[in-house]
């Protein structure tokens, strides 16, 4: 459906330009989420530091986007999927730039988790990463394709890492009943487990922008994971999505 | 090609079905349905040729002057047939009323090209009365502040921006129930571009307005109605915020996004 390029050439290089910097903006952010973890797991200071120092040059990629959204919108008056584009980019650098402080901040955990005792559902927290780092990849795989139906495949796997927060949650408390010990490197890993949980949220954010984008319409609400406190999501069941 | 879509309004002013138009043996329109309505502002856009001014102007009957022109199907102004065989076309345009591409006021003072087509239909028997459509006229236009105190100065002493402005007046003089304004503003600058769609602005309402445009940004602006017309079909009409952020058809997409051939 993608039609010919625009009569006005450097029109498709600025839109070009745009997609080329989120795709940046996105690689960078996923990096830092899968770094952060290993850099956790094994106990890295400096891999963790250098995961804080990256996160500047994603805070610069998403200033420049939004210099380029404004300047494109005022010379070259986007108009259709050209505008949904422009704003998709803007809205999902504005997205990223949150997952990736999400990585940073698990970044800067790492030193204070390292001098604590390691606690074993520290193993989990990889395996809960990748999928989250994956569900960021693949919305933005979709933005590039202007793939809708990649899209809300991404938002469907929300649910898998969520699941996984629920039950590292439940975990991490049976470690923090058994000895008051564990409650202080239990609470730094459920404030991880949580960022990544926060991860996917946004990556679903991310599916939805580039559904707009390339339908022009909203995704459908979609069936949400249920909580740790297994109350307010049962309210929007009513019945049958599990 | 697509199925003609039956192009409904509420209330419609205007109704075109089925209506081809022919230049001797070439076809210009081909099977176009549409409604006016009387409270939207509609947009004509498509790329030169596409048939938007033949069509708008089937609409009072200016193809009539037209030797070769031929014109098939019903046009209806309040359920009436405008190419009925009794319709008197004079009465026709005063009702439709017109507005061109470029400002035509006649050699004659500002309030002579506002006063004659009042006069020429009988609507002002004292100088009164005629005084009161002049300035109602030029109030309504927007330029009666600027040409009050020198109304006997030849209109086409003004600037483009108030010859044109004087054009509407001329047109609104005479009561009509619809306006065709052919790209207005085409030979305006930006400033008194503004200044016409914001009397677009004003008029909508009281006047059924239809607008041909080749300014996209212009149809965005001024119309709540946007048909996209391409080698003499429609190919989409719909309200002009939906078609100008999520158009249904490609070919609309492809030239409102500016990839058009």
């Amino acid at each position: 459906m993608a039609s010919s390029g625009h009569t006005v050439k450097a029109f498709d290089e600025d839109l070009t330009d745009l997609r080329g910097l989120v795709s940046e903006m996105g690689g960078l952010a996923e990096q830092a989420i899968s770094a952060s973890l290993q850099a956790l797991v094994n106990r890295d200071l400096d891999g963790a530091a250098r995961i804080v120092e990256s996160d500047k040059r994603v805070d610069e990629i998403e200033a420049e986007i939004e210099l380029q959204v404004v300047r494109l919108i005022a010379l070259r008056a986007p108009m259709a999927d050209d505008l949904r584009d422009v704003l998709a980019a803007l809205k999902i650098a504005n997205i990223i730039e949150r997952i990736a402080d999400y990585a940073k901040n698990i970044a800067k955990r790492v030193p204070i988790v390292s001098e604590t005792q390691a606690i074993e559902p520290l193993s989990i927290l990889p395996a809960m990463g990748r999928l989250a780092a994956e569900m960021v990849r693949d919305a933005l795989d979709a933005f590039a394709a202007r793939d809708a139906e990649a899209a809300v495949a991404v938002c469907g796997r929300d649910r898998a890492v969520d699941d996984f927060y629920n039950s590292l949650f439940r975990t991490l408390l049976t470690y923090m009943m058994e000895n008051p010990h564990n409650i202080s490197p239990s609470t730094h890993l459920l404030f991880i487990a949580k960022n990544l949980e926060r991860i996917g949220d946004h990556a679903t954010n991310v599916a939805e922008m580039v559904y707009f984008a390339a339908t022009g319409r909203q995704m459908a609400e979609r069936p949400r994971g249920e909580d740790a406190f297994g109350q307010l999501d049962d309210l929007d069941e009513k019945g049958g999505t599990r | 090609m697509l199925e003609p879509r039956p192009l409904k309004v509420d209330a419609p002013k205007m109704t075109a079905r089925s209506v081809n138009v022919y230049y001797g043996a070439k076809q210009a329109i081909r099977n176009v349905s549409i409604d006016v309505s009387m409270e939207d502002v509609t947009a004509f856009i498509g790329p030169s040729g596409c048939g938007k001014s033949t069509f708008l102007r089937t609409l009072n009957r200016m193809n009539d002057t037209v030797a070769s022109a031929r014109v098939e199907g019903d046009i209806t102004l309040d359920g009436e047939d405008i190419y009925a065989p009794d319709m008197d076309v004079v009465q026709l345009r005063a009702r439709v009323g017109m507005v061109f591409q470029k400002p035509n006021p006649f050699p004659k003072s500002i309030y002579e090209n506002v006063a004659y087509g009042a006069r020429i239909h009988g609507l002002a028997s004292a100088r009164a009365d005629m005084d009161q459509i002049v300035e109602r006229s030029l109030r309504r236009a927007g330029l009666w502040d600027e040409v009050k105190d020198r109304l006997h100065d030849s209109g086409t002493a003004l600037s483009g921006g108030q010859q044109q402005r004087l054009c509407i007046a001329r047109a609104i003089a005479v009561d009509p129930e619809v306006i065709l304004m052919d790209e207005p503003c085409s030979a305006l600058d930006p400033i008194a571009t503004a200044r016409i769609e914001e009397l677009i602005h004003e008029l909508r309402g009281r006047y059924a307005i239809v607008i041909v445009t080749h300014n996209m940004q212009q149809a965005a602006r001024v119309s709540q109605r946007t048909a996209f017309f391409h080698l003499g079909t429609l190919v989409e009409y719909g309200s002009t915020s939906e078609m100008f952020t999520n158009p249904r058809e490609t070919r609309t997409k492809d030239y409102i996004t500016g990839r058009y051939g």
